[in-house]
C-alpha cells in the first residue's frame, strides 16, 4: 500500500511549524491565537484518524515507511514507519492534544501564544518518537520533548514550579543518557542505527544484561517505576492542567512503549532473566503506592500516585509475559499480557487526563488543591460531579469502562504465571476503589464545605465538551475494545513469536 | 624536495596575514579617526582574505614543506577557516563592545591578527619547533589583549596570572620537547613517531618527554589540573577579548594536541590515553561541579570551558584507530561546535550589557524572556546546546564523541561522561529558569546595536540548524582525516 501523503512526516511537523507560527505571531491577537492552536490541533488528529483509516491489521511489518538519509557518515537515516503498538498512542497523543488546547482556552492568562506553540511543538516531538525507525532519531525526539515540557512547568506551574520542573528534566535526562550508551555500544556492533536491524544482532547474556539495564534506566524513570517515580508527583502537582494531562496521558506511555520497542525485542533473553526483578518492581509499585496514594491530602498529587500505581500494572503485563512463554504451546497468553500492558497504557491515558481535567476545573474555580477544602460540590457543580464519577469509577477499574479491560487482562494473563502474583495485583482492584473512591466522597459528596464551595458555577459548555469526548472514549473503550485489540493483534504476536526465541550467541 | 620558492608557495596565507596585519598597523597609526572604521574593516578583510587563500592554496593532500617542518592537509585547512571565521565574528562583537564604552584602539585589531598568525602555525606545524614557535606568537598577542583596558585592576590581573602561569607552561612544554628532541635526535613530527616506534623497548625517555608536553597541551586547553588560570582570566578580561580567548585559542590548542600525539607520538598512544583519561575525568568532574556554584556568568562559562575541555580530550583519546572505525573525528567537530556555541554565548553576554552596566552576573539575567523573547530564546539555544539536548548542535558533539570512545571500548568512561553532562546540564538550565520562570527586579534592556543583534540571531539559529542537519559538518570531519 503506498500513501498518497506522507502522513507520518506531516504528523511531526504540522504541529512544529503550526506551533512556530505561532510563536512568531507573539501574544497580540489572542483569539486568532486560540482559534488557530485549534485549527492546527485538530488538522493533526485528522490526519491520525486518517493514519488509523488507513492501516492494515493484518500485517505486523511497518506501514506508511519514510526514509531518506540524514547522517549518511554514519548510517543514520530519517526513517519512519509504524505498526499496531505506534498507531494506538499516535491516536491518543493528537487526541489529547485537542484537548489540552482546549483546556487552555481561558485559564492561561500570560504568555498564551507560548503556551499553545510549546503544546503543538510537543505534540510533534512525541509523535516523533512513536514513528521513528532509527534508534539515533527516537533518542533525537526522545530528549527534545523534555524541553517545552520543561518550559510548561516552569513557566505555567505552581508555587514550587522551579523546583519540581528541573528535577523532572534532570531525572528523565539522566536517564536517557544511559540508553544513548547502549545504543551506541550496539551501533559498535552492528553499525546499524535501524531498530529492525538491532533485533537480529546477536548478543551475550552478559551484554545482554548490560544493555537491558541501560535501557531500564532511560524507561524506568519515565513510566516510571518505583524507586524513581519521585519526580513525578512533584512534576504533577505543579505542572498546570495541561502539562499534567500531556504528562500523564503521553509522556508516561513512552516508558512502556519503550520496553515493547527495545528492551524486549533487543535483548529478550536479559529481559526474561530478569523479568523477575521487574514483576517485583512492579508489584510493590502496584500496592505500595497504591497505600501511598490512600493517604495524600493533595487531589493532584494522588492522582498522580494511582498513575505510578496503573503503570505498575504496565510492567508486570509485559514482564509476566516471560513466565508465560512456551515454545510448544501457542501464546494466546503472552500475547494477552501484552495486550493487556497496551490497552492499560491507552486506557490510564484518558482516565489520568481525564481526572487531572476534572481537579483543573476544580482548580480554576477555587484555587486549591487540597482535599480538605471541597466537600458537597455535587450539590452546586451536578453536571461536574456525575462527569467525575464516571472517570473516578473507570479510574477504580470498574467494569464497562476502559480501566477494567487492561487491568483484568493483566491479572488474567498472571494467574497463568502464578496465582500469588495475580492476587497481590489484583488488590490495586480494591485499593485503587478505596483512594479514589474515598477522595470522590469527601470532594462531591456530604454537605455543601464553606461558603467558597456554595458559589461554584457548573461547568461551562467548553469543559463540558472536553469531559464529554474523554468519557465517550472511557466508555467506548470499555464497552467495545475489540478495534483496539485487532489494531494492535499482529503486531504483537510476532513480537511474542520473536521474544520466545533466545539471542545468545 | 621541492624548489625553497615553490615551498613559499604554500605559506601564502601566513605571509598575507603577517603583511596585512603589519599594513593594519601602520594604517592604524596615522588614522585619526576616533572610531577606527578603517583599522577594523582592514583587519577583517584580511581575515577574509587568509580564508580565501588558504581555500584556494589547499592541495586537497598532505604536503610538507620546509625540510618537514611546516604541513599542509585537509585538517589544517579545515582548522584555519575555523580559526578565521571565528575570528571574524569576535572582531564584529567586539567592535561594538569597545566603541560603545570608549575604549576603543586600533592595537586590539592587530594583535588580534597576530595570534591568529600563531594559531595558524599551530595548526600546521609539523615539527616541534613550529608548534612551539605558533603557540608564543598566539599567547604573548593574548597576553596583551586581556591587559587591554588598562584602568581595570581585574584586567590587569588577570592578564598578569595568565602571562605567569602561561610561561610556566610554555616552559614546561619546551622541556619536554627538548628530552624528546635529545632522545630521539629529530624535531620533525613524523620521524620522531618512527623513530619512537623503533624503540620499542627503550621508551622511558620518551615517556618522560611526553608527560611535560601533556602538559603544557592540558595548560592550554585548560583541563585540570592545569585550569586554575582560566576563571580569573575569563573573569577579569574584558567580555570581547573573553569571547576570543573561549573561541578559536582552542582550536588551535586542540590542533597543537593532534599534531604533538598523534602525528608525533601515536606509538605512545598507551602512554598519553591513560593521561588524557586521568585529564579529562577531573576536567569534568570539576567543570561541572565547581560552575554550579558560580554567581557571575563568565566565571561560570569558565567552569563551562573547563568541563568542555575535558569532553575534548575524551575525543582526542581514541587516536587513530582505523580498525575500530575510531579517530578523533568527534573531538574535531567537538571543537567546531564549541567555537559555534561559546561565541554565542559569550556574544549574547556583549549583547545584554551596555555601557556601566556589563550584565556579567546571573541576576542581570531574570525575566529576560518578559522583555526580549527573542534573545532569551536565543539563549535558550546555546544552553541547551552547551548542556547537550537535542535537537542542537552540541548534542551531536557529545553523541560524536560517545560514539568514538565506545568504539575503542571505554564503555565505563562514556558512562561516566555521560553522567557528568548530566551534572553540567544543572547550570545551563538555572540560566533559563532565571530568563525564564523569574520575574525581572530591574528591566533588562537590550541595547546592543543592530550587527550584534543580528550575529547573535545568526549564531542562535546556526546551533539550531546544524542540530537538524548535522551531516554535513560529520562528513566534513571525517574527510578530513582521511576517513
Amino acid at each position: 500500500m503506498v500513501p498518497a501523503l506522507p502522513l507520518l512526516s506531516l504528523l511531526i511537523w504540522v504541529p512544529i511549524l503550526g506551533g512556530l507560527l505561532i510563536l512568531y505571531a507573539g501574544d497580540r491577537q489572542r483569539e486568532s491565537i486560540k482559534l488557530f492552536s485549534l485549527l492546527v490541533s485538530i488538522i493533526v488528529f485528522s490526519l491520525s484518524a486518517l493514519l488509523y483509516l488507513r492501516f492494515d491489521t493484518s500485517t505486523a511489518l511497518m506501514q506508511f515507511v519514510e526514509y531518506s538519509e540524514w547522517i549518511d557518515t554514519f548510517n543514520i537515516n530519517y526513517h519512519l514507519g509504524v505498526d499496531g503498538i505506534s498507531v494506538p498512542l499516535i491516536l491518543l497523543t493528537t487526541f489529547t492534544t485537542v484537548l489540552v488546547v482546549i483546556a487552555g482556552w481561558e485559564v492561561i492568562k500570560t504568555r498564551l501564544s507560548q503556551y499553545m506553540a510549546s503544546f503543538l511543538i510537543l505534540e510533534g516531538l512525541m509523535n516523533g518518537v512513536f514513528v521513528s525507525q532509527d534508534a539515533i532519531l527516537f533518542y533525537f525526539f526522545w530528549e527534545a520533548m523534555l524541553i517545552p515540557m520543561f518550559l510548561i512547568i516552569g513557566v505555567w506551574g505552581g508555587p514550587r514550579r522551579v523546583y519540581a520542573t528541573i528535577k523532572f528534566f534532570l531525572y528523565t535526562f539522566l536517564g536517557s543518557v544511559f540508553m544513548l550508551v547502549a545504543l551506541l555500544y550496539l551501533y559498535s556492533k552492528m553499525g546499524s542505527f535501524y531498530i529492525p536491524d538491532l533485533y537480529k544482532l546477536p548478543l551475550s547474556l552478559a551484554a545482554q544484561k548490560w544493555i537491558f539495564i541501560a535501557f531500564l534506566l532511560a524507561f524506568a524513570v519515565k513510566i516510571p517505576m518505583w524507586p524513581v517515580h519521585t519526580w513525578l508527583p512533584d512534576a504533577h502537582v505543579e505542572a498546570p492542567t495541561g502539562g499534567s494531562v500531556i504528562l500523564a496521558a503521553i509522556m508516561l506511555k513512552m516508558g512502556g512503549y519503550g520496553f515493547i520497542r527495545f528492551s524486549l525485542p533487543i535483548v529478550p533473553d536479559a529481559s526474561a532473566a530478569l523479568a523477575d526483578l521487574m514483576i517485583i518492581l512492579s508489584l510493590i509499585a502496584i500496592v505500595y503506592i497504591g497505600f501511598v496514594a490512600l493517604v495524600q491530602q493533595d487531589m493532584k498529587k494522588l492522582i498522580a500516585y494511582s498513575s505510578v500505581s496503573h503503570m505498575g500494572f504496565v510492567t508486570l503485563g509485559l514482564f509476566i509475559v516471560f513466565s508465560i512463554i512456551n515454545p510448544a504451546q501457542p501464546n494466546t497468553g503472552a500475547v494477552m499480557g501484552l495486550a493487556g500492558a497496551m490497552m492499560q497504557m491507552i486506557s490510564h491515558g484518558l482516565i489520568s487526563a481525564a481526572l487531572f481535567l476534572c481537579v483543573g476545573v476544580m482548580y480554576d474555580r477555587m484555587h486549591s488543591r487540597q482535599i480538605s477544602d471541597y466537600g458537597g460540590v455535587a450539590n452546586t457543580m451536578p453536571v461536574f460531579a456525575a462527569f467525575m464519577m464516571l472517570f473516578a469509577m473507570a479510574n477504580a477499574g470498574l467494569p464497562g469502562t476502559s480501566g477494567f479491560v487492561g487491568e483484568f487482562l493483566v491479572i488474567m494473563s498472571s494467574f497463568r504465571a502464578n496465582v500469588w502474583i495475580a492476587v497481590i495485583a489484583a488488590t490495586v482492584l480494591i485499593l485503587g476503589a478505596a483512594y479514589t473512591l474515598w477522595m470522590y466522597k469527601r470532594v462531591i459528596f456530604g454537605d455543601v464545605a464553606n461558603e467558597r464551595v456554595a458559589g461554584l458555577q457548573d461547568i461551562s459548555r467548553r469543559e463540558t465538551l472536553i469531559l464529554l469526548l474523554l468519557a465517550v472514549a472511557v466508555l467506548f473503550l470499555g464497552l467495545w475494545p475489540a478495534p483496539l485489540f485487532e489494531l494492535m493483534d499482529a503486531t504483537l504476536n510476532h513480537l511474542v513469536e520473536h521474544i520466545s526465541q533466545s539471542k545468545i550467541t | 624536495m621541492m624548489p625553497i620558492t615553490a615551498e613559499i608557495m604554500f605559506v601564502i596565507p601566513e605571509l598575507a596575514l603577517l603583511g596585512l596585519a603589519c599594513l593594519v598597523l601602520v594604517c592604524d597609526a596615522f588614522s585619526t579617526s576616533p572610531n577606527k572604521l578603517l583599522t577594523y574593516w582592514l583587519a577583517q578583510i584580511s581575515l577574509a582574505v587568509v580564508i580565501f587563500l588558504v581555500i584556494y592554496l589547499s592541495p586537497g593532500d598532505s604536503v610538507s614543506v620546509f625540510h618537514h617542518h611546516f604541513i599542509l592537509d585537509p585538517l589544517s585547512a579545515l582548522l584555519k577557516v575555523t580559526v578565521c571565521a571565528a575570528t571574524i565574528v569576535v572582531f564584529l562583537y567586539s567592535y561594538h563592545y569597545f566603541n560603545e564604552r570608549g575604549l576603543l584602539q586600533g592595537e586590539y585589531f592587530v594583535l588580534g591578527l597576530f595570534a591568529v598568525l600563531g594559531m595558524l602555525v599551530m595548526i600546521s606545524a609539523y615539527s616541534m619547533l613550529t608548534v612551539y614557535l605558533g603557540l608564543e606568537l598566539m599567547s604573548l598577542s593574548l597576553y596583551a589583549m586581556v591587559a587591554m583596558n588598562k584602568e581595570s585592576g581585574t584586567a590587569s590581573e588577570a592578564a598578569m596570572k595568565y602571562f605567569i602561569l602561561g610561561a610556566l607552561a610554555s616552559g614546561l612544554l619546551l622541556y619536554g620537547i627538548s628530552i624528546l628532541y635529545g632522545a630521539s635526535g629529530t624535531l620533525v613530527l613524523p620521524e620522531l613517531a618512527t623513530y619512537i616506534s623503533s624503540q620499542a623497548d627503550n621508551r622511558i625517555a620518551f615517556i618522560f618527554g611526553l608527560v611535560f608536553v601533556v602538559v603544557g597541551i592540558a595548560f592550554k586547553l585548560g583541563a585540570v589540573p592545569f585550569h586554575s588560570w582560566l576563571p580569573d582570566v575569563y573573569e577579569g578580561s574584558p567580555t570581547a577579548v573573553t569571547l576570543f580567548l573561549a573561541g578559536a585559542p582552542k582550536v588551535a590548542a586542540f590542533a597543537m594536541a593532534i599534531r604533538l600525539l598523534i602525528d608525533g607520538m601515536l606509538p605512545l598512544h598507551v602512554d598519553w590515553q591513560g593521561m588524557l583519561i586521568i585529564l579529562s575525568l577531573l576536567s569534568m568532574a570539576v567543570g561541572n561541579i565547581i560552575a554550579i556554584s558560580q554567581t557571575n556568568i563568565k566565571r561560570m562559562l569558565a567552569y563551562s570551558a573547563i568541563a568542555h575541555a575535558g569532553f575534548l580530550l575524551l575525543g582526542i583519546l581514541p587516536g587513530l584507530q582505523i580498525s575500530l572505525g575510531a579517530s578523533y573525528a568527534g573531538a574535531l567537530f567537538y571543537v567546531i561546535a564549541y567555537v559555534i556555541m561559546s561565541m554565542g554565548a559569550f556574544g549574547f553576554i556583549i549583547l545584554s550589557g551596555r555601557k556601566g552596566h556589563e550584565a556579567d552576573q546571573l541576576d542581570d539575567f531574570k525575566g529576560l524572556a518578559e522583555a526580549s523573547p527573542w534573545f532569551a530564546f536565543i539563549m535558550l539555544l546555546f544552553m541547551f546546546s552547551l548542556a547537550g539536548v537535542p535537537p542542537f548542535l552540541g548534542f551531536w558533539a557529545k553523541w560524536f564523541v560517545i560514539k568514538e570512545v565506545i568504539a575503542i571500548g571505554y564503555i565505563w568512561l562514556a558512562v561516566l561522561a555521560v553522567i557528568f553532562s548530566v551534572v553540567g546540564a544543572y547550570y545551563y538550565l538555572r540560566i533559563v529558569k532565571l530568563m525564564f520562570f523569574d520575574k525581572p527586579e530591574t528591566r533588562p534592556e537590550i541595547g546592543a546595536s543592530r550587527q550584534v543583534r543580528v550575529m547573535v540571531s545568526l549564531n542562535g539559529l546556526a546551533v539550531l540548524v546544524l542540530g537538524f542537519a548535522p551531516g554535513e559538518l560529520i562528513r566534513i570531519c571525517t574527510t578530513v582525516l582521511g576517513l
